[in-house]
């Protein structure tokens, strides 16, 4: 089977983020009443696994082992198997669960 | 005493350690390409600076994940002497070799200067002899800003982790002698067994008076122990 996860990694809240903080002010410079920015990346991956499970841990290994580093940084996925039977422009949504690292949990944003 | 010099896509420093470490008596290096790095035979290994991987995810993560960074793993559990530097300081990070992690530095600029360190422990391979010492060597980095949480900061500091500081001339850690926003001024740590140090500064070019210093020969010649204690070299 095919999945796509999208992978979000964003600095761990104590880290700070120097990128952010220059957003910031550039936003606040256009007359915007911004508080905070926090800047990251997202990562679309395509692969090949037996199941959904084997896909969730396939991604984990993808988190823990390259794309975000637990030192600094917090990651989320969503993942959506890629259905086959519909032609490959469609995605057949399935259930969205954020991974949970550290001590804090995200909320999807859809 | 072997050295091997560790060469990952994008590694730019390899030669320059190579030219260095061939400044200290009794050293003989060799350049290893990363994915057939076999340590056996070697008494230290170096990972050199450079953009290993374009800096790609983030600065040394995907070179954590080369056959040479496995190899250096079990290198260093076995006892023997790592040194990075710049890039090669990321990627042992990266890998979990050394606490903490280098992040974008705090001015978001690029800093390429001369900076002065304060040696805070001795006991390292690489720092025999030097406690206390204020050497002078260059940084050329973006992404240099050593941060840990406040449990790992503490642990680093009771345990006498931190090898280098920034300091001024005169070894004060002063803000203004920071270059790039490091927790507690740190700029080179190393691991629990001591034998693995990584630093931002670039020791291999600073390694003879042509290029305007010689301190990072100080930090070198601890390879060759027997001959501690000998004059930096000149240019030859």
């Amino acid at each position: 089977m095919t999945f796509v996860a999208t992978i979000r990694v964003l600095p761990k809240s104590e880290v700070r983020d120097p990128q952010g903080e220059a957003i910031r002010g550039a936003l606040r410079s256009l007359g915007l009443a911004v508080s905070d920015v926090r800047t990251g990346k997202e990562i679309v991956v395509t692969f090949e696994a037996a199941d959904e499970m084997a896909a969730r841990e396939s991604v984990r290994l993808m988190g823990t082992e390259l794309l975000a580093n637990p030192v600094i940084e917090d990651y989320a996925y969503e993942l959506e198997q890629l259905d086959a039977r519909a032609g490959k422009a469609s995605f057949e949504p399935a259930p969205v669960d954020d991974v949970v690292y550290g001590e804090r949990k995200r909320t999807s944003q859809g | 005493m072997r050295v091997a010099i560790l060469r990952y896509p994008g590694t730019w420093s390899e030669r320059d350690f190579q030219h260095a470490l061939s400044l200290v008596p009794g050293v003989e290096s060799d350049i290893l390409w990363h994915e057939d790095a076999d340590l056996a035979g070697f008494d230290a290994a170096v990972v050199p600076g450079g953009f290993t991987y374009g800096d790609y995810v983030r600065a040394g993560a995907i070179a954590k994940i080369s056959p040479a960074t496995r190899e250096l793993r079990r290198f260093a559990d076995a006892g023997k002497l790592v040194l990075g530097s710049c890039n090669g300081f990321q990627i042992l990070c990266e890998a979990g070799l050394l606490p903490g992690a280098l992040v974008r530095n705090r001015g978001l600029e690029f800093r390429c200067d001369w900076v002065h360190l304060r040696v805070e422990s001795d006991r390292t391979p690489w720092t025999t002899g030097l406690g206390g010492a204020i050497l002078r060597m260059p940084i050329a980095h973006g992404e240099g800003c050593w941060v840990a949480d406040d449990e790992t900061l503490a642990d680093v500091e009771s345990r006498g982790q931190v090898v280098f500081r920034y300091t001024d001339e005169r070894g004060g850690a002063t803000a203004a002698a920071n270059p790039n926003g490091s927790l507690a001024n740190i700029a080179g740590v190393c691991n629990e067994g001591r034998n693995v140090v990584g630093l931002m500064p670039h020791p291999e070019r600073c390694s003879e008076a042509l290029l305007g210093g010689t301190d990072g020969y100080r930090v070198l010649a601890n390879l060759a122990p027997a001959l501690a204690g000998t004059a930096p070299a000149l240019y030859r």
